[in-house]
């Protein structure tokens, strides 16, 4: 959670300084629900189809920070080579499929990489995860793959950071229901209700989804109830958010509620905690430095093939 | 004993799965019950667990076999018909078909379309998707017309560490019979001269080819007329210097296809020769498609829809007699 804060407030401060190339979409508020996920999965035997807002996710998950500065900075040498930017970028054979800006589309994906391991023979004590906004459950896509998912009774765990707002549109022009969890009853998935500013509840409820799944429960959803603490990226100042709205219990900042509960149940110390910002800063800073210098990719020695045939046929 | 185009799906699906134990098979009623057109009929009792029914979800459909490729399997997604797939639309052409060139991992699926028309289908069991398909980078697309490549072509698309969208005419599915399957295929991308002549050239694909055959027989018959008829078997990649060779020896064209007439295969083949080979044309080119309406249910309206061999011989006289 720290560790993605930090590199993402640098990430902010590199946008606005006009040095990032594309977008940049933070997950500020909602590092508990995603490192929560990350850290119940296990790499080299999971999958985790992170999202917009998985920074959280992706960093506790295992993914290196070079592999998110040389992304976002456009080094030819990141995991996108520079043809795909910020956010959407993977390492598919190493369970982290690469997202694409259409929401939920990954949920169906996540459930044909099961269902591979299922054919292979290598499905037992794997998850597959995912997650969601409260605006990516209107599409059609996260319905089918749900559905896909329940059918074919896969070790999925769907997550939905329901953050109030997609993009600028508030939740009561998203759905009608009264609580998003009611959804996954009527799919035949677990459903689980958390409030995702807290960071211990998260660990708890998210990793038992997690365990439900990895045990042969099928397919579980959580719902995380929180507040996106920025904008939906770093162009948008998020001035349609209701005052009222930051103030309440949703606005609270969930790195600080955690930082809190680390402290109060003795995981860590209040020096420790401080001297992990400073540990991480330096990481981060190093991250930066390093993409910062490495090449951008060159037009003129681009392979512009999009077909991995390549044959004197033209494919 | 023949063979139908039908058997020959069937049958090439059979030797994947015998053959490659990536292969699976996924659609909507193709276990069991053997698809709607019994392109997977007794699949599933003798390979199973790898023949499986999908819920009506084509957009999960092709999403799942995006996802089993990544992990190394040879999915088959069968879509019911080619119309359904504009619901898998976005898993097609933005998830299949930018997956290489954005993180450099193949992604090795076959989408089956049964595309075309057939009396009596109407507007949304009818459609021509090919060109669609192939204006996105990253799709092979392969149009097969004949028995034999029906059957070598899908075994090579599976084959292929790309995603290919397979169209399938379901008019030719019990229509067209073959003794046996023949082993002169060529690979995709490569087109076929299907009939040789000398006065000017067809150059079409799919269940067009035969139309196009018949239209050339009766302008043999009429005034001696030699028709060439070229069949691109795949749209994409198309295989631009066979068509050009052949205009080369008839100096006139006629792009023809099932599809609507915007854009599209036909458009395409025009402006590549117009570009490439203008020099070579002793008349402007024509185009041939079915009409801009959507595809009409009653077989009359059917029928004067989509190109015939009169509308065709039509085409090819005025282009004669230029």
């Amino acid at each position: 959670m720290l560790r993605s804060r930090l590199l993402e407030n640098k990430l902010s401060s590199l946008y606005k300084a006009g040095k990032i190339v594309g977008g940049v979409y933070l997950g500020k508020g909602q590092e508990a629900v995603s490192a929560s996920l990350g850290a119940s999965l296990i790499k080299g035997r999971d999958i985790f189809a992170a999202l917009i807002r998985d920074q959280a996710g992706r960093t506790a998950f295992g993914e290196p920070l070079i592999d998110c500065t040389r992304t976002y900075l456009g080094s030819v040498l990141g995991p996108m080579k520079g043809r795909d930017g910020n956010i959407h970028r993977g390492r598919p054979l190493d369970g982290m499929p690469a997202m694409i800006s259409h929401l939920g589309a990954e949920v169906s994906v996540v459930a044909g990489m099961l269902v591979a391991r299922r054919l292979k023979g290598e499905l037992q004590g794997v998850v597959g995860a995912t997650c969601v906004g409260d605006g990516a459950t209107s599409t059609g896509a996260f319905h089918e793959g749900l559905n896909m998912a329940a059918v074919e009774n896969l070790p999925m765990v769907v997550i939905v950071g329901n953050n109030q707002f997609a993009y600028s549109t508030p939740t009561d022009r998203q759905y009608a229901c009264e609580d998003l969890v009611e959804r996954a009853k009527g799919y035949g998935v677990g459903g689980h209700s958390v409030d995702g500013t807290d960071m211990l509840a998260c660990t708890k409820v998210i990793g038992r989804a997690v365990q439900l799944a990895r045990e042969g429960g099928g397919p579980q959803m959580v719902v995380a109830r929180l507040l996106r603490l920025t904008g939906h990226g770093e162009h948008d100042d998020g001035s349609y958010v209701p005052q009222t709205l930051k103030a309440g219990h949703l606005g609270r900042d969930c790195l600080d509620v955690g930082e809190a509960q680390m402290v109060e149940n003795g995981y860590a110390s209040a020096e420790e905690v401080e001297r992990w910002k400073t540990e991480f800063a330096d990481e981060v800073q190093a991250a930066v430095a390093q993409a910062q210098q490495e090449p951008v990719p060159d037009p003129w020695h681009e392979v512009w093939h999009a077909c991995s045939t390549q044959t004197g046929r033209g494919l | 004993m023949s063979v139908t185009y039908v058997d020959a799906i069937r049958d090439a699906q059979e030797k994947l799965l015998r053959d490659d134990p990536r292969v699976f098979l996924y659609g909507q009623d193709i276990s069991k019950f053997g698809g709607a057109f019994k392109a997977t009929k007794g699949l599933a009792e003798a390979f199973p667990g790898r023949v499986l029914d999908s819920p009506i979800s084509e957009d999960a459909m092709i999403g799942m076999a995006v996802g089993a490729a990544i992990e190394g399997m040879r999915p088959i997604v069968e879509m019911q018909f080619a119309d359904f797939s504009s619901i898998a639309f976005n898993q097609i052409v933005n998830q299949a078909a930018t997956h290489f060139y954005r993180t450099g991992v193949p992604v090795p699926l076959t989408v089956r379309l049964p595309s075309g028309g057939t009396p009596g289908s109407g507007p949304f069991h009818s459609q021509s998707m090919e060109a669609l398909y192939a204006h996105y980078p990253g799709l092979v697309v392969v149009t097969p017309a004949t028995v034999s490549d029906a059957y070598h072509m899908l075994i090579e698309s599976v084959e292929l560490d790309d995603p290919v969208v397979y169209c399938e005419h379901k008019f030719l599915y019990r229509w067209l019979k073959a003794p046996r399957i023949n082993g002169d295929n060529l690979p995709i991308g490569r087109a076929r001269i299907t009939r040789p002549g000398k006065h000017a050239t067809v150059v079409t694909y799919s269940a067009m080819v035969h139309e196009a055959v018949r239209a050339a027989e009766r302008l043999k018959e009429e005034g001696s007329w030699e028709i060439e008829v070229v069949d691109l078997r795949s749209v994409k990649p198309l295989d631009i210097d066979t068509v050009l060779a052949s205009v080369a020896r008839t100096g006139r064209l006629l792009a023809l296809g099932e599809a609507f007439p915007w854009g599209g295969v036909t458009a395409e083949v025009v402006a590549r020769v117009c570009a490439d080979g203008f020099h070579l044309l002793d008349a402007p080119p024509k185009r041939l498609n079915s009409r801009d309406t959507p595809v009409p249910y009653h077989p009359k309206l059917w029928a004067a829809h989509r190109p015939t061999p009169e509308s065709i011989c039509i085409a090819l006289r005025e282009l004669l007699n230029f």
